[in-house]
């Protein structure tokens, strides 16, 4: 085992050389900043290329071509920055190129984005969103293999309290078992065979060998993402079973609210929390299942109420649902805001259990 | 003018003198208005290829336009991506695969317009990749509006009474811009509208190729193409207007060209 004490953004460098990505570019944002750097430095060493592209919309897009030809590639930024990649992403979710953007959001404000899109089709991306600096050295390995499973883009979303914290993390290579060939590839060898390769959305094909075309590709994307959407929900609860409040949370929010889990629970109180690790596919199933027995289940996120949404649509019956968090900056503009500590999130709790509301 | 007498059979039949198709041509059959400029460019960028013998190691990368048949009608491998980001797609391919042939194909609504941002980074970084612009001086597929290329006075849908540089400003001589970049290794201009410069464009592909190939730079081929329907002119005016109008402001020839590294 290789544990080391390691930046967040040193160690999810770490962590996508590992899973074997050669290929990295970005446009600086912080707090995407420090992978971009960190891919800098440690590139050339493993054999690879990092490139300071000349904007975001570059970025993603020399991602596309390093991906089509058969690299394990990556990209990324934060919410204006992921923005601009959106076309990208949503082009890359129809024309089967796999890669992984990393979104070092400024907070949670980027849930919509990551798990709607904002590109164009019917497309959806993979988003795990880590608690922590050990888990988003896993996250970041998994999605290179998700990535490569499903031919798809798939996306990191952590924040500044991943890429900025120091946490002893274990860096060695994981094992997520058989891939499927990339003999879709493109290399520049199959030209003048009769059987030459293209990647197109339309997936029109060639004159002497059609493909499905648009409707049959669009048709083939749909049904995969309805597959993915059944296989790869993930999330973790933390006494739950016999909650009467249940606080649903995503991300670095995670702790902060399992602190407040547990002091309310010395204090008697029967509560336990809930966390989508992939916010697409939302973890529906298991979020009913653990809401079924509370009264009361409380979203806490910070921004105006993203997942909620999806809590909505997992839940039978809405009205126990309230919501806790809240939009928060705080005034240097880019940490986590004054909503995310302890005491803030457990007012915030006790209001609901003492109003008994 | 002299006629061919059609009135009669011929006194001999007529026999085929000479092979017109290229072995990359997979159909010849394709959805370009008669007297369009871009399938004979295909023509000489397959041509190259075959005489290069790179259509085993090249990925062409190709854009928004009419002209993205291309990828559908020759054996080539082909990426097809997002208007304007041809370049920067390009650039992935060739960082993964050096010693691959790696171009983009692109119009000039694509390249000039949209997508001039990736192609003059790609050219400052002396990324070793041949990026081809079909310039026919309108969105040809979208129905002949006006773009970064439409000369002064030209009249599109965009442009009804002929663009006025006042409201419009001027058309982007995008060979003559990417020359002055110092990651530029070969920089030419060439039309197809007569046999005699569909042979000097297809050199000035052929000098791109070889420079990229022996890793040079940046290469950049601008190809002044037809587009009688985005004109609204009669098809068999088409290349009377290139050499009357379009080389006025875009004149052919080679622009640069420097020693392989
Ligand atoms: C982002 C985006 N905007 C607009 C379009 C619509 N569009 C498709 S082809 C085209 C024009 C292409 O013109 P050009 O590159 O000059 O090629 P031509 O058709 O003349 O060969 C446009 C604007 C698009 N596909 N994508
Ligand atoms: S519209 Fe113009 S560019 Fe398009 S096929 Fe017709 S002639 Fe060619």
């Amino acid at each position: 085992m290789a544990v080391r004490l390691l930046q967040g953004s040193d160690a999810l460098a770490e962590a996508a050389v590992t899973a074997g990505c050669r290929f990295f570019t970005g446009y600086p944002m912080l707090p995407f900043t420090g992978l971009l750097e960190s891919m800098a430095r440690r590139m050339p060493d493993a054999g690879g290329v990092c490139m300071n592209a000349a904007s975001e919309i570059e970025a993603v897009n020399m991602t596309i071509g390093a991906a089509a030809a058969g690299a394990r590639a990556g990209t990324g930024s934060c919410g204006q920055g992921i923005a601009l990649m959106q076309e990208a992403v949503a082009e890359a979710a129809l024309n089967e190129v796999p890669f992984v953007l990393f979104n070092m959001a400024r907070g949670q404000q980027d849930y919509f984005q990551c798990t709607r899109g904002g590109g164009w089709g019917d497309y959806r991306t993979i988003t795990l969103a880590p608690r922590d600096v050990v888990e988003a050295v896993e996250h970041t390995q998994l999605l290179f293999h998700l990535a490569d499973t499903y031919r798809a883009p798939v996306i990191l979303l952590g924040d500044y309290l991943i890429a900025d914290t120091n946490m002893s993390v274990d860096v060695s290579p994981r094992d997520y078992g058989p891939l499927p060939a990339k003999d879709w590839a493109l290399d520049g060898s199959t030209g003048g065979t009769g059987s030459s390769r293209q990647i197109w959305s339309w997936d029109i094909g060639k004159a002497n060998r059609p493909g499905r075309g648009p409707d049959g590709q669009w048709k083939h994307i749909a049904d995969k993402f309805a597959a993915v959407a059944e296989a790869e929900q993930r999330h973790e609860s933390f006494m739950a079973d016999d909650a009467e409040y249940l606080v649903v949370s995503w991300g670095t929010s995670g702790p902060f609210v399992d602190y407040v889990v547990e002091e309310l629970r010395a204090e008697g109180v029967r509560i336990g929390s809930f966390r989508p690790i992939s916010l697409w596919p939302f973890p529906e199933a298991a979020l009913a299942e653990a809401a079924a027995g509370a009264r009361r289940v409380l979203v806490y996120e910070l921004n105006a109420g993203q997942m909620l949404d999806d809590v909505r649509l997992s839940i039978p019956d809405r009205s126990k649902i309230r919501f806790i968090g809240g939009v928060s900056i705080d005034y240097s503009g880019m940490r986590q805001g004054e909503l995310l500590q302890a005491s803030a999130i457990r007012a915030a709790v006790r209001r609901v259990i003492d109003e008994g509301d | 003018m002299t006629h061919v007498p059609t009135g009669a059979p011929p006194g001999v039949p007529a026999t085929k003198v000479a092979e017109f198709g290229s072995p990359l041509l997979l159909s010849e059959e394709h959805h370009l208005c008669p007297g369009c400029g871009h399938p004979v460019a295909w023509r000489l960028l397959c041509e190259v290829m075959t005489e290069l013998a790179l259509a085993d190691r090249a990925v062409g990368v190709i854009g928004h336009g009419c002209y993205t048949q291309a990828a559908v009608l020759t054996d080539l491998e082909w990426l097809q991506c997002l208007h304007g980001r041809a370049p920067a797609v390009a650039t992935g391919v060739k960082r993964v695969h050096p010693g691959v042939a790696v171009f983009t194909l692109q119009g000039d609504g694509d390249m000039a317009s949209e997508g001039l941002h990736e192609l003059l980074h790609a050219a400052g970084r002396a990324e070793p990749i041949t990026c081809i612009m079909l310039n026919n001086g309108v969105f040809g597929d979208t129905g002949g509006q006006m773009t970064a290329t439409t000369v002064v006075g030209q009249r599109t849908k965009t442009s009804l009474e002929g663009r006025d540089p006042g409201t419009h400003g001027f058309p982007i001589p995008v060979a003559d811009l990417v020359r002055t970049l110092p990651g530029t290794a070969y920089v030419a201009r060439g039309a197809v509208n007569n046999a005699g410069a569909v042979a000097q464009t297809k050199k000035f592909l052929r000098r791109a190729f070889e420079l990229q190939m022996e890793g040079a730079g940046f290469t950049f081929v601008e190809i002044l193409t037809m587009c009688p329907t985005g004109w609204f002119i009669p098809t068999a005016e088409g290349p009377g207007y290139v050499a009357s109008v379009f080389e006025e402001t875009f004149p052919v020839g080679q622009l640069k060209t420097l020693a392989p590294r």
